[in-house]
């Protein structure tokens, strides 16, 4: 067993994670807590799949694919911005919802015989000859996990360093103060929610098209979406501790499949490997994992006193006396 | 948004009339929040109609269909009540835990474990293969209750202790449940390397209609099953608790204002590993009833999602024990007679398609929303 392959192919798949959390981040920094990331990521996935088998172009499905996953946040937007219901009894909504259009729509592409092109692979030049580090970061990955790394110290400038940043902070923490400045409270919260399904959008692409290529039903995100829901608390809705719990879980993903592998591990006899049926505890062990960061997420933040942005899970009602 | 910019907003375009909308002071009538329930249904149904049309199948041939083979005869009408049992101990499940705001979402993972524990007393075994069947059915019931409550004490301790989010901790717990009983159906009590067990002895079977067929010959085939009276005495004690009992008091109390609930000395952590307890046991048994009073064994498919419609159904009864009963028939209907239709995701849509709808709704039980004619100044 090859550990370098093992984490190339865990940074491959916690991207996949990393664009769904940073636009959760994105979303919840806003004040508006949406559950629907797994369906938007299958919305994602479906329409990526779909348009690149229609057109051959890998880049217009992953258009087509964040901007379908955009329009169905909306959904939620609505509903809790404009019709100011509960977050999460919507979001549940949405996930049933955003499911059900892409078990539709997707309905055939499971069997799909044509030739549908991936996203390129690449290595990096220079950066690819660091000895372990090139190996598990710039040998031959796909052209969304190189975004992602540009990404991930963006989306935290943005959020921290920049002036919509800081309007984005101010809708999520203090809406009737930032109301009170000109600042659009609905309006904002409509685009992070926008930019959250954008985000999630891509991520599902980032599957269908790139780590696991192809469409499986709901069985395309496995449970993803709302793991990357989990890590937005044990990231503290920040971009950098978002990547690193991604990578982590990417890397542990793949540690769990890859493990079955080899007869021997460090020299010892490997348990998984002569009895399969011991897999079935492996798989349970990313979403164990989910529980225990978020036990480690709340105690810290019960420590630190810091964490949630103060208006989430909030409708902001003009006039009406808030927080 | 206000009156004032409602009206700016349409002044511009000149309409013939004026929407006005307020925030309601007085309780709407009864029969609204009924009424907007069935507008939101017969609005899913339009939606997955557009959606059949669009799909070149005959919407009117596609709902006849599910009609005709759920309600139909007596014969598919006891089906949808097979299909109604685990959907309503579900839907009562979610009901209770999201009357105190506390969002269980592993009712799914809950049922698995209670088909574990109704498993376990067959296959490991707990009781001699010979015993009588009430000794069965007893057993069974705490055994699924237990092991549900089990996954539902997890994630309710761990937010009691550790303020961690019930939503992600239930949802994991779902995934886990699902990979401890395929350990089990794959390695334990496999048969014959096939991925289920063996069938369980017949008198660990609940007893059907159709076993009394001998003397009543009406009954004959029909595959309704005790779990049902189960569901409905649930509900009924359900009902009682949240509507009469000091705890059910404490349960809503807590739900619609927690700083009051404290105030008043009552222990939220307490009753949130309690209710998210009982609610586990309520999932725990539609899990059971589902194994020993339709499939007679442990294996892989023995949900189509029944704890996640128990969501919807939940929300679509308002909450309301009594409710959940109705909803659940709907919903049973659906799921049964729903899967020949095409494409195959219809049924799901349609139920997302109802909670959305049912949610938005909800925006007219809190605003009071009239239309004025335009007065021309």
């Amino acid at each position: 067993m090859d550990l370098i392959i093992i984490l190339a192919s865990g940074v491959a798949t916690g991207t996949v994670l990393l664009y769904a959390t940073v636009g959760e981040i994105f979303s919840e920094r806003s004040g508006v807590l949406n559950l629907g990331v797994e369906g938007m990521m299958l919305v994602g996935a479906m329409f990526a799949y779909k348009v690149t088998a229609a057109t051959q172009s890998p880049l217009l499905g992953l258009l087509a694919a964040m901007l379908a996953a955009g329009a169905v946040s909306q959904v939620h937007a609505f509903i809790t911005i404009t019709l100011q219901a509960d977050q999460v009894i919507s979001g549940l909504a949405l996930n049933f919802l955003a499911t059900g259009i892409s078990l539709v729509l997707g309905e055939g592409l499971t069997s799909l015989r044509d030739v549908v092109p991936q996203l390129p692979k690449f290595s990096i030049p220079v950066l690819s000859e660091i000895p372990w580090l090139g190996d598990i970061f710039f040998n031959n990955q796909s052209v969304m996990v190189y975004v992602g790394f540009i990404f991930i110290p963006l989306a935290w400038y943005y959020i921290n360093r920049t002036r919509p940043g800081m309007h984005l902070r101010a809708v999520g923490e203090y809406p009737a103060a930032a109301d009170t400045l000109g600042i659009g409270v609905y309006a904002l919260r409509y685009y992070y929610v926008f930019v959250g399904g954008l985000l999630a959008g891509l991520a599902g692409a980032t599957i269908s098209l790139s780590i696991s290529p192809g469409w499986f039903g709901a069985l395309t995100t496995s449970g993803q979406g709302w793991i990357a829901v989990g890590l937005v608390i044990f990231a503290q809705w920040n971009p950098i501790r978002a990547a690193f719990g991604a990578y982590t879980f990417g890397a542990l993903r793949r540690l769990v499949l890859d493990i079955q592998g080899p007869a021997t591990v460090l020299g010892l006899a490997n348990p998984f490997f002569y009895n399969s049926n011991l897999g079935f505890f492996l798989k349970m062990l990313p979403f164990a994992f989910t529980v225990v960061f978020l036990v480690i997420g709340s105690r810290e933040a019960m420590r630190k006193r810091v964490g949630t942005p103060a208006a989430l899970g909030l409708p902001y009602i003009r006039g009406q006396r808030g927080l | 948004m206000t009156d004032a910019e409602m009206t700016k907003a349409t002044s511009g375009f000149k309409l013939p009339f004026v929407v006005n909308i307020e925030p309601r002071v007085d309780n709407p009538p009864k029969w609204y929040s009924p009424m907007l329930s069935v507008l939101a249904v017969v609005f899913a149904l339009l939606i997955g109609a557009l959606v059949i049309w669009l799909g070149g199948g005959n919407p009117w041939a596609a709902y006849s269909h599910i009609a005709r083979y759920s309600f139909g005869s007596v014969g598919v009408l006891s089906d949808t009540m097979v299909k109604a049992t685990p959907l309503m101990f579900t839907g009562l499940a979610c009901s209770l835990a999201f009357r105190m705001k506390l969002w269980n979402i592993g009712a799914e993972g809950q049922f698995f474990l209670g088909a574990y524990g109704a498993s376990l007393i067959v296959l490991l075994p707990v009781l001699p293969e010979d015993a009588p069947r009430w000794l069965f059915i007893i057993v069974m019931i705490v055994s699924g209750m237990l092991f549900g409550a089990l996954w539902g004490f997890v994630p309710g301790f761990l937010k009691a202790r550790f303020n961690v989010n019930e939503i992600i901790s239930t949802l994991m717990m779902n995934y886990i449940a699902i990979q401890w009983n395929n350990y089990f159906i794959y390695a334990v009590w496999s048969d014959h390397g096939f991925q289920l067990t063996r069938m369980f002895q017949r008198n660990a079977w609940l007893p059907r209609l159709s076993d009394l067929a001998e003397t009543m010959p009406f009954f004959r085939g029909l595959t309704t099953h005790m779990g049902l009276v189960f569901a409905l005495v649930a509900a009924i004690i359900l009902w009682w608790i949240l509507a009469k009992s000091r705890w059910g008091y404490e349960i809503r109390l807590i739900g619609d204002n927690p700083r009051a609930a404290e105030y008043a000395g009552i222990s939220i952590k307490r009753n949130i590993v309690l209710v998210m307890m009982l609610s586990g046991a309520l999932a725990g048994l539609a899990g059971m009833s589902e194994i020993t009073g339709v499939v007679h064994r442990l294996q892989e498919s023995i949900s189509p999602g029944y704890g996640f419609t128990g969501i919807i159904i939940a929300w679509l009864a308002k909450l309301n024990p009594i409710a959940v009963i109705l909803a659940s028939i709907l919903f049973g209907a659906l799921i049964l007679a729903g899967r020949e239709v095409q494409p195959a995701g219809i049924p799901t849509l349609i139920q997302g398609v109802i909670m959305v709808a049912l949610i938005a709704s909800d925006y007219f039980l809190r605003n009071r929303v009239t239309i004025t004619r335009r007065q021309e100044v």
